[in-house]
């Protein structure tokens, strides 16, 4: 899920406490563990200047983030990145994650992975991997991932994953390009016996903000997918097959905004490479002062940083979220949204009807149904494009 | 919820693709899967606590009414759990 931007969709359902400042446990604990990837979708939710941030935690940094976050309740352990793969030690923090008792998943493009690796990680005690997938077909799978293997290799290794028996997660970010296709995607997960699949909408945060006109489905494609994708569950069900069909609305084709994260620090917390630990993986975009896990504990940082309190709790709302009696259902919406559209984080998500800014997603909407699909004109994810955005 | 019988004889297996164990902050046992948790309430923790694939029905129901002498007769409670569990393919049967 980690590279669809949409974090929002990436946690436990869990209830909320919305009193005053109050917060809940971090469950999810999302470990970006680099920001180095073989593939270079142009959605890729990490931050348009990745590259002005070279350095990574060592083993023993991450292993000691991890128990501080078991102990403050954490039990689910995403190891995403960048590709995590490319981390020469992902074994020993596989073991030592589920030494400490957590439910561990890989979030993977499956580019570097063998049945080899899959195996020995099984055997370190990883309970779950996810393969991430750009399309149904090869030619526009690797046109979206910049790689010429990326498609076989995936399929490979969806494969492998559950010969050896490990639940499988597909993950397909879906846009423009390969919505169309949903029929298709939907029955290669059924062929490769996913247990759970997310047809994720592509939500428009880091590249997919900077692509978002070559993304960007129209309405009408977005409803034949969805009613599609519904057609597929009943016959599914109805063959007593139990996969599971995750469908992502992308929030530009709403009215009212997302609950992002469950609200801000109450279950979700995101470690980056180098250790800024954030709310939400896009959150690095606001300015905002968030602590890094070298200078910080994880509890403090959770409790009592003043990054991790910014948005608790509704004394920082304007209006029109300020008198909405929906204020304790979303929250605001999305901080990262509002700052990017708008330039003030504290704005109400301009996807919300009620937002004096809502024009600027209904603009959107309506270029969507101008655009003409051109591969060329994206701005793909990678460290030579990113130093466009870097500081330096 | 489950369309098959429950029988005392039958033996129920946890689904691989949960991971059942006691979560000390939550003060409760949970089922773990890709990315998410669900929190069982206390008879379904007892029950599911003995569900190891050796078990039948039958002899999961005998034991926690030998550990809750006082709940009466649990069969009925138990059956209806393991259905629901069965319907959320939580169990295999």
């Amino acid at each position: 899920m980690a590279n669809t931007g949409s974090p929002c969709n990436a946690q436990p359902t869990l209830p909320i406490i919305s009193d005053d400042k109050a917060h809940g446990q971090p469950l999810w604990l999302l470990a970006e563990l680099t920001y180095k990837c073989p593939l270079q979708c142009p959605y890729c939710s990490n931050p348009l200047d990745f590259s002005d941030f070279g350095g990574e935690l060592t083993t023993q940094q991450w292993l000691d983030v991890f128990q501080q976050g078991r102990d403050l309740g954490a039990v689910q352990l995403g190891f995403s990145g960048g590709e995590p793969l490319v981390r020469q030690d992902l074994i020993q923090l596989i073991g030592g994650a589920h030494e400490m008792g957590y439910y561990t998943n890989l979030i993977t493009s499956g580019v570097g992975l063998n049945e080899h690796k899959m195996a020995e990680f099984q055997q370190a005690g990883l309970d779950h991997i996810q393969v991430s997938f750009q399309a149904s077909d090869e030619s526009v799978n690797n046109m979206l991932s910049g790689s010429k293997k990326a498609f076989e290799q995936k399929l490979k290794m969806a494969k492998e994953v559950k010969a050896q028996g490990y639940p499988m997660v597909l993950n397909f970010v879906t846009h423009r390009h390969n919505i169309d296709r949903i029929d298709r995607i939907i029955e290669l997960c059924v062929e490769l016996d996913a247990d759970y699949v997310e047809l994720a909408t592509c939500q428009y945060y880091g590249w997919a903000y900077e692509n978002v006109e070559q993304l960007l489905p129209t309405r009408a494609q977005l409803e034949r997918a969805e009613r599609i994708t519904n057609e597929y569950r009943a016959k599914l069900a109805a063959e007593g097959n139990p996969i599971k069909l995750i469908f992502v609305t992308p929030d530009y084709y709403e009215e009212r905004p997302k609950g992002c994260m469950n609200g801000w620090g109450q279950v979700f917390l995101t470690v980056t490479p180098d250790g800024k630990a954030l709310p939400c993986h896009s959150a690095r975009m606001l300015p905002i002062e968030f602590p890094n896990v070298t200078e910080m504990s994880l509890q403090e940082i959770w409790d009592t940083s003043p990054g991790f309190n910014h948005f608790r709790g509704n004394t920082w709302m304007k209006e029109p979220c300020r008198s909405c009696d929906e204020k304790e259902k979303d929250f605001g919406g999305c901080h990262c949204q509002a700052f990017m559209l708008t330039g003030d984080m504290y704005n109400a998500d301009p996807v919300c009807a009620k937002s004096e800014h809502h024009h600027l997603i209904e603009e959107a909407r309506e270029r969507a149904e101008a655009v003409v699909n051109n591969p060329d004109e994206f701005t793909f994810r990678n460290e030579r494009n990113s130093k466009v955005f870097a500081k330096g | 919820m489950s369309d098959i019988e429950i029988t005392p004889a039958l033996v129920p297996v946890l689904n691989k693709m949960f991971r059942f164990q006691w979560e000390k902050a939550q003060n409760c046992f949970v089922l773990l899967y890709p990315e998410g948790m669900i929190q069982l309430n206390g008879p379904a923790g007892e029950i599911l606590a003995l569900v190891d694939g050796e078990r039948s029905v039958a002899a999961i129901t005998s034991e926690l009414e030998t550990k809750f002498p006082d709940a009466g007769d649990l069969s009925g409670d138990i059956i209806e759990f393991l259905g629901e569990a069965h319907g959320q393919h939580w169990i295999t049967l």
